[in-house]
């Protein structure tokens, strides 16, 4: 039980999100990436006449639809259900640049000053969480693929676009980081 | 994208793919890569822990993708289990769309993935980047034919 309930090591987490790639292919036939979701559900809820979003979704994206509802419930099956006890165990280092930004509630998954529903008029926040969700979004779709349909199933097919979409993965967060976060706090 | 020509799914493939949404689902939860404190971690070099995870990944996805190779697997429902090649007829839509979402991972501490994942584990707010991420894609969609790919 404590197994359940404690935080998976990254040699016992890793290799079994890289089997998700198999699997699928082997037992649904598809191609593992979980970014095209966002496309699918434009193209059910708000196509107008835009050639990207004009096909039929249904055909094309109603497994990785269901997936994803799968994976809301996988949150809450291993987030809530055998929820951790500790916090994330994040290094010192971090701790510490994280406190010169001014977070310190380093509990849960996400700090609760920056990530809840009372958070979310003040700025940093705001900020974050739309402009951060509009770039996912934006720059998946451009980049065709995200952290599981490049960084995991394209690298591992060994494909160099995906190469080159991890290395702009890098490039963004390492930016953000480093350059912008000291100038949003 | 798909393999798959029949239009409709099977309510075993239906059962399928929800199953292993919620397998994907409870690793990355448990695995810690869904958190925003994780993502700042690595971004900062402070830990192997996350490229520990991407790594295993990879390399667990390319030996077993090089047995199915080998082995000429075939998908449950009989057709050859190939994945179809990335378009390599392109360069720039990966670099400057990899880069924007780098820079949305940084913020948020989520990929899309994630983010259906975190809203399951009770941090409910999440609904509002992956609204915003619903709007990107959209975005995206309509500047389609005016950026560079």
């Amino acid at each position: 039980m404590e197994l359940l309930f404690s935080p998976w090591p990254w040699y016992v987490s890793g290799p079994l999100i890289g089997l998700t790639t198999p699997l699928l292919l082997l037992l649904g036939g598809r191609a593992f990436g979980v970014s095209s979701s966002l496309r699918h559900v434009c193209a059910a809820v708000y196509p107008r006449d835009i050639e990207y979003l004009r096909y039929d979704w249904r055909k094309d994206g109603l497994w990785l639809l269901i997936f994803a509802g799968g994976l809301v419930v996988g949150g809450w099956i291993g987030g809530q259900l055998f929820r951790a006890e500790s916090s994330v165990a994040i290094s010192g280092q971090t701790v510490n640049d994280l406190a010169h930004l001014g977070i310190s509630d380093i509990q849960g998954l996400a700090p609760a000053s920056l990530f809840s529903w009372s958070s979310l008029l003040s700025w940093p926040s705001l900020l974050l969480m739309t402009v951060g969700g509009f770039l996912i979004g934006f720059g998946t779709r451009w980049a065709n693929g995200c952290t599981s349909g490049h960084g995991i199933t394209g690298m591992a097919n060994l494909q160099w676009p995906s190469l080159v979409a991890v290395c702009g993965f890098f490039a963004g967060g390492l930016l953000a980081t480093h350059l912008l976060f000291p100038l949003i706090f | 994208m798909s393999k798959n020509n029949s239009s409709t799914l099977s309510l075993r493939d239906k059962l399928i793919f929800l199953v292993l949404g919620i397998y994907f689902g409870i690793v990355i939860s448990k695995s810690e890569a869904i958190s925003w404190f994780r993502i700042q971690e690595m971004f900062r070099f402070h830990s192997f822990h996350m490229y520990g995870l991407l790594f295993s990944g990879v390399i667990t996805a390319a030996i077993s993708l090089k047995i199915i190779r080998s082995l000429g697997l075939k998908t449950i429902n009989g057709e050859p289990a190939v994945l179809a090649p990335k378009d390599t007829t392109t360069w720039r839509n990966y670099l400057l769309g990899g880069t924007c979402f780098g820079i949305g991972w940084a913020f948020t501490g989520a990929c899309p993935g994630p983010l259906y994942t975190l809203i399951g584990t009770g941090l409910t707010v999440m609904i509002v980047p992956l609204c915003f991420a619903f709007l990107g894609a959209w975005t995206y969609g309509y500047l389609k034919p005016r950026l560079p790919h």
